[in-house]
């Protein structure tokens, strides 16, 4: 099965990358970008019975390790 | 007595720490590789390197904190053991879940290298019993992801229970309340990130980390 994971920082999280990719944009000429935020998005091949196992086993995987929830959101997607 | 410092692919400081517990131990820490599952018997205190373990690859520390001796080292914790993490190591401690909160990248976006003043926020632990609370100390930072998040709700707590070891007096990574290192619950395990065995002889540009690893020696003999 295919799986995406997107980690996000949560909002109220300062994100200091992504207010300096908005300032770069800013600085380019691309107006009016009021905000940009940086995450991570990761593909993940597994095996699993159904969609709803492999939806709980991913939600532990980015519990357990793939997103740091004291500041980041994940969001898990089945392809 | 006994002492440890686990080593992981891309340790760095592991050398600079195991000279710095030996100077004050009188005793020849133990290296214990990252995929040992178990820790020698009857240590004191295991002491997590800097460096870059696993390439920082996925979060600073997240890939070491699932190493199996990590297992070990918070089973050791939670027996009430030492333990003491430094700049990666503090990031493998807090992404072990035995001290709270998060390190984000620096606020500034660069990687800050060079000394800075510390203030000693408690005396009232194994780690900083030599020192006099209040007390200013140079010693040097070397990392990108040091800015310490903690939300209010965090603070208040690490605040009401005097669990802030260290600050920064001029803040060099955006950390909030310039936290710079904090103590478990238990006040056994002590995360930080600026490098108190980088500064355990005047060769290395100075001492004041000294009393650190002075505190460590002084608590084992007493049995504290």
């Amino acid at each position: 099965m295919q799986a995406r994971i997107y980690v996000t920082l949560k909002q109220g999280v300062l994100d200091p990358q992504g207010e300096a990719v908005r300032h770069a944009l800013g600085a380019m000429g691309f107006d009016g970008v009021h905000g940009v935020r940086q995450g991570k998005l990761l593909d993940v091949e597994l095996d699993a019975a159904s969609r709803d196992e492999a939806e709980a086993r991913l939600r532990e995987m980015c519990e357990k390790l793939l997103a740091n929830t004291v500041i980041e959101d994940f969001r898990v997607e089945l392809l | 007595m006994k002492t440890a410092v686990i080593v992981f692919p891309g340790s760095n400081c592991d050398r600079d720490m195991a000279v710095a517990l030996e100077q004050a131990t009188g005793r020849k820490p133990q290296m214990v590789w990252h995929k040992d599952a178990a820790l020698p018997q009857g240590l004191d205190l295991v002491a997590i390197p800097g460096g870059f373990s696993f390439g920082d690859y996925l979060r600073c520390g997240a890939i070491a904190a699932q190493a199996p001796v990590m297992r070990a080292v918070v089973a050791f914790a939670n027996r009430g053991g030492h333990v003491l993490g430094v700049c990666n190591g503090f990031q493998v401690l807090i992404e072990a879940g035995l001290l709270p909160g998060a390190l984000m990248r620096n606020a500034g976006l660069t990687f800050v290298c060079r000394d800075v003043t510390l203030e000693v926020a408690t005396a009232d632990s194994v780690f900083t019993s030599a020192y006099a609370r209040g007390q200013a100390l140079t010693v040097p930072v070397a990392h990108h992801d040091g800015n310490y998040v903690a939300d209010a709700a965090l603070l208040e707590r690490l605040r009401g229970e005097d669990r802030i070891a260290f600050t920064y007096r001029d803040n060099p990574n955006g950390s909030t309340a310039d936290i710079a290192g904090v103590l478990s619950g238990n006040r056994r395990v002590l995360g930080m990130m600026p490098h108190p065995e980088r500064a355990v002889d005047p060769v290395l540009g100075g001492t004041d980390g000294t009393a650190l690893f002075d505190s460590i020696a002084a608590a084992a003999r007493i049995g504290a």
